[in-house]
């Protein structure tokens, strides 16, 4: 399994969000998806990049607990780790 | 009583630029927008209109439809959307393929880096009714809304559809036309293996040396409306829609019916339908496409279904200038239409040169035409033939 810290994760999350649309200085670790205007289409995206970049796979059901840019990066960020 | 559908906005993306009128000037000046034997929009870069999430989540068929339609509805004085009740406005969107793209790109990624890199846009971008479902989430049209899928027929099957429901009252105005994004690889490589595409690159719609259509993408929209709600909330009329025909040859996948007798009927139909008789058709705006079996049983149906009249007017083919838009082409050909008759101008087939003896009508060689009548607003008819047999044909009116 790679590791990566939550640096690099947040910064390759914002790359994938600046591509889906989002505005770069909205990305925050407390932005909420609904903020980022990132819907259920996009997260399935995200969800593919970071499976690719890190590993990690996130189930439907896991994104649903996930509601801002840092849980993403944490979920992300304990798993790779592990 | 059924309602007299008036035209309040035309937009269009073809290989002669973005707008109707850019379309309708260059045309009528004989320019093409056949470059290497294609009919690419190459002025049209969707960055300029849509946003970066907007532009990701279209295939290019969607993003063309987009932009035709932002046009449309602007000159209907709808930027904002519909004035009338949204719920009332319908939007009809053809398309001979829809996201050929997006299958293409998809299909690489499933086969390179298997099932579960396939994007989740995948559907939402391919699927034929995208452009409907598009336009009416950006413009808010709340009325009956869905794709018509009928090969070279769809967009005229779409302002046909459009019509009725504005006719019969089921919505105040709809939202019509066609789109097509279909220059790939596999899809050329597929209309070239049927040897339905021309071997030259030459699109020469009724010209003895003609040997198959070019292939060209573009969209068309028109805002169709119920006369009186038009001229009551003061919109300019541009043109009228007055009659639609359709038919199915029932004669062969991809060949049509040597005679011409689908089509034929076709005509007959939507001249009915006007209200009109063959000496009330000022101009043929043709589906000629460039094909030789094409070409030659549209003069077929055209000598049966307007008799004299058929020699007595001139028979122009948009395809000559930007090659065939497939499942686009009967709303670009019906947008230029109207303009064409609102300017009292056919517009040549351009290039045309042989005489063939199975096309035997003035096809306007070299320059544009005025068009005449005595009096009365001009009329024409747009003619649309698809694979499959299907064929559709509306009656236009000038304001």
């Amino acid at each position: 399994m790679p590791t990566a810290n939550k640096e690099q994760i947040e910064e390759r999350m914002t790359e994938a969000l600046v591509s889906f649309g989002a505005e770069k200085e909205q990305i925050k670790r407390d932005a909420t998806w609904e903020s980022l205007d990132v819907d259920s289409l996009d997260l399935v995206e995200l969800a593919q990049i970071l499976e690719e970049e890190y590993g990690v796979k996130m189930k439907e059901e896991d994104m649903k607990d996930l509601k801002t840019v840092g849980d993403a990066v944490d979920f992300v960020a304990d798993r790779a780790e592990s | 009583m059924t309602q007299r559908v008036a035209i309040t906005g035309v937009g269009a993306v073809t290989p002669l630029g973005v707008g109707v009128e850019t379309l309708v000037e260059r045309w009528s000046a004989g320019d093409s927008g056949i470059e290497d034997g294609l009919g690419c929009c190459t002025e049209f870069d969707p960055t300029e209109h849509l946003s970066i999430k907007e532009a990701r989540r279209a295939d290019r068929f969607t993003q063309l439809a987009i932009v035709a339609s932002d046009q449309a509805l602007a000159q209907a004085g709808w930027e904002d959307g519909p004035s009338v009740d949204p719920d009332r406005v319908g939007c009809i969107i053809g398309t001979g393929i829809g996201g050929m793209n997006t299958i293409e790109d998809q299909l690489d990624v499933l086969r390179g880096r298997g099932a579960e890199a396939v994007s989740p846009l995948a559907v939402p971008m391919m699927m034929s009714n995208a452009a409907s479902g598009v336009l009416a989430m950006r413009h808010g049209l709340k009325g009956e809304c869905y794709g018509t899928v009928s090969a070279c027929a769809a967009g005229a099957h779409a302002i046909g559809v459009g019509l009725r429901m504005v006719q019969h009252g089921d919505v105040e105005a709809c939202v019509v036309g066609g789109s097509e994004a279909g220059i790939t690889s596999l899809a050329q490589a597929a209309f070239e293996g049927m040897g339905a595409t021309s071997p030259s690159g030459f699109s020469r719609p009724f010209d003895a040396r003609r040997d198959g259509f070019v292939m060209g993408e573009g969209a068309a929209v028109l805002v169709l409306e119920s006369e009186e709600a038009a001229k009551e909330r003061g919109a300019e009329v541009l043109g009228y829609v007055t009659g639609y025909g359709a038919t199915a040859d029932a004669h062969h996948l991809t060949a049509p019916e040597p005679s011409g007798e689908g089509a034929s009927r076709a005509i007959a139909i939507a001249l009915a339908d006007a209200g009109i008789e063959p000496d009330g058709v000022d101009w043929v705006n043709a589906h000629g496409t460039s094909t030789p079996l094409n070409d030659a049983s549209e003069t077929e149906a055209l000598k049966s279904a307007l008799g004299e009249r058929a020699r007595e007017i001139p028979v122009s083919s948009l395809k000559s200038a930007i090659g065939h838009t497939l499942g686009a082409a009967g709303a670009v050909e019906a947008a230029a239409t109207a303009l064409c008759l609102q300017r009292g101008v056919a517009p040549p087939t351009v290039g045309w040169e042989e005489r063939d003896e199975d096309c035997d009508l003035d096809y306007v060689p070299g320059d544009a035409r005025t068009l005449e009548s005595d009096g009365r607003p001009l009329r024409a008819i747009s003619n649309s033939f698809g694979f499959g047999g299907h064929n559709a044909v509306l009656c236009l009116e000038a304001p």
